[in-house]
């Protein structure tokens, strides 16, 4: 068996865990802030911020999809050795997803939660090539006035947010660095704001 | 310490309380159900909260904890002790020095910063139980966005009383959506909900969690010609003088001699070290000579 799969875990998972959720909590409770995690290694391409979201948030309960940009012989090992989460083949049979932006479309797909339980929808870790705190104006809970984040579109979050309470919750990772948007912020296109 | 796994829950238990958080603060308001565990405590003596401490604490937290205001009424004292066995955290009396603080029907008076968790023990978390017992129907009330029996509940308050007679776990409307009961705060306390800290809601025997991001709106429901009013005793504090503080009313005698203090112990011994003195300030000094 390659020996690479079993590598990349945390080394102390109790602790590593508890840090690491803690970045993620303090990332969605405040869209834009971007955080740094440290402490896993998954298969390439996969981001070291993005490894940490899958050990701290992924198990046998969480059904994860893989988009094309990442999906692997060695990253389906990897996440079944150290998270045990099925890897599912449909978009809409998954409680996480993650991928690059294009790779994770079409949005639609994903389970947006019910009426009655808007809790049961999926959460997208999307990796960036970049994660800068402007771009798209933010606004909403958890965020005091306005918010900067580069998204890699506007168009689709508004959309998100049109759905509320319904829709899904957004990881960006890229590095070690990570940010969150949940379905809760409206996001606006720079050029309207002024 | 090393006879517990770090904050007492197993790993999966934690995730599976650190997803509901996610959820629960990415909808604030509404409650998400979560798989509450047995805790070595009964029901009733914040098994939430305890949970949800747990799945947020890290080994460089300081926790207070505060039971109605106080640090060390027996609730408080067991919950830190508890945490300082299974988490080897630090801990702390002083408001301004906790990182994490699990509540028991209190908001401290010292606002709370960016840095800081404010975590509620919760009894019912749904703010329409009493009005309506059957969850299947309370569930499909918040699909709706169906709250016109609060407005009946609080409109028979005056009805009946004059006022709003509601004084605590009095409900609020979260982001314009959702109704929820912030957990038994005095209502003194409810402008409070409007923070800087993250403040999360454990509900264990009732398996719900809840959120509260910073910064989110909050609003005490209430009518244009019965606005809502954050009230408490018409009194100084009579050990500190605070004339701002939440304030609990004690009987001190046979004779129906009473006062009034603090209800936050912190907040009080903090003003009173800063020389701040109350009506029987110097009489209670003796006393404890």
């Amino acid at each position: 068996m390659d020996q690479s799969v079993m590598t990349g875990g945390f080394s102390d998972p109790s602790i590593q865990a508890a840090w690491g959720f803690r970045a993620a909590m303090n990332a969605m409770a405040r869209p834009g802030d971007i955080l740094a995690v440290q402490g896993a290694q998954a298969p390439a391409p996969v981001s070291e911020a993005a490894a940490v979201l899958l050990l701290v948030l992924c198990d046998p309960d969480t059904p994860v999809w893989l988009a094309p940009s990442h999906d692997s012989d060695a990253l389906r090992r990897w996440v079944a050795f150290h998270t045990g989460a099925p890897v599912v083949a449909a978009r809409g049979e998954a409680a996480f997803a993650l991928g690059r932006w294009d790779s994770l479309a079409p949005l639609g797909d994903y389970r947006i939660g019910t009426a009655e339980y808007p809790d049961r929808s999926a959460t997208l870790i999307v990796e960036m090539d970049d994660l800068r705190a402007e771009g798209a104006v933010l606004t909403g809970p958890g965020i005091k006035e306005v918010a900067g984040l580069n998204l890699p579109d506007v168009a689709a979050f508004r959309a998100n947010r049109a759905l509320f309470p319904l829709g899904l919750d957004f990881f960006f990772t890229c590095g070690d660095r990570l940010a969150a948007l949940p379905r809760s912020t409206c996001v606006t296109d720079p050029a309207e704001v002024s | 310490m090393t006879d517990y796994n770090f904050a007492y829950l197993d790993e999966q238990t934690k995730r599976m309380i650190r997803r509901a958080i996610l959820k629960a603060l990415a909808v604030p308001g509404h409650q998400v159900p979560f798989a509450s565990r047995e805790m070595p405590m009964p029901y009733g003596w914040g098994t939430g909260g305890v949970q949800v401490s747990a799945a947020c604490l890290v080994p460089e937290d300081r926790l207070k904890v505060i039971d109605q205001g106080a640090d060390d009424t027996t609730n408080a004292v067991s919950i830190r002790r508890f945490f300082e066995k299974t988490a080897g955290v630090a801990t702390t009396g002083r408001t301004s020095e906790a990182t994490l603080i699990q509540t028991r029907h209190r908001i401290p008076e010292e606002p709370l910063t960016r840095d800081q968790i404010l975590v509620y023990q919760v009894p019912i978390p749904e703010p329409l139980r009493f009005l309506e017992p059957r969850e299947t129907e309370t569930r499909k009330m918040h699909a709706l966005e169906e709250y016109g029996l609060v407005h009946v509940k609080l409109y028979e308050d005056i009805a009946r009383h004059g006022q709003i007679a509601t004084s605590y776990a009095y409900p609020v409307k979260v982001e314009g959506r959702y109704v929820m009961d912030p957990s038994p705060i005095p209502k003194f306390d409810n402008p409070k909900l409007e923070s800087e800290a993250i403040q999360l809601f454990g509900a264990g025997r009732e398996q719900r969690i809840h959120a509260l991001p910073p910064h989110c709106q909050v609003v005490s429901l209430d009518f244009e010609d019965h606005p809502f009013e954050a009230s408490k005793a018409d009194h100084d504090c009579d050990l500190c003088g605070s004339g701002t503080s939440y304030l609990d009313e004690v009987i001190v005698d046979d004779a129906g001699g009473r006062m009034f203090v603090c209800s936050d112990t912190d907040y009080c011994e903090t003003r009173r070290g800063a020389g701040h003195l109350g009506r029987l300030a110097a009489t209670r000094q003796e006393d404890a000579a």
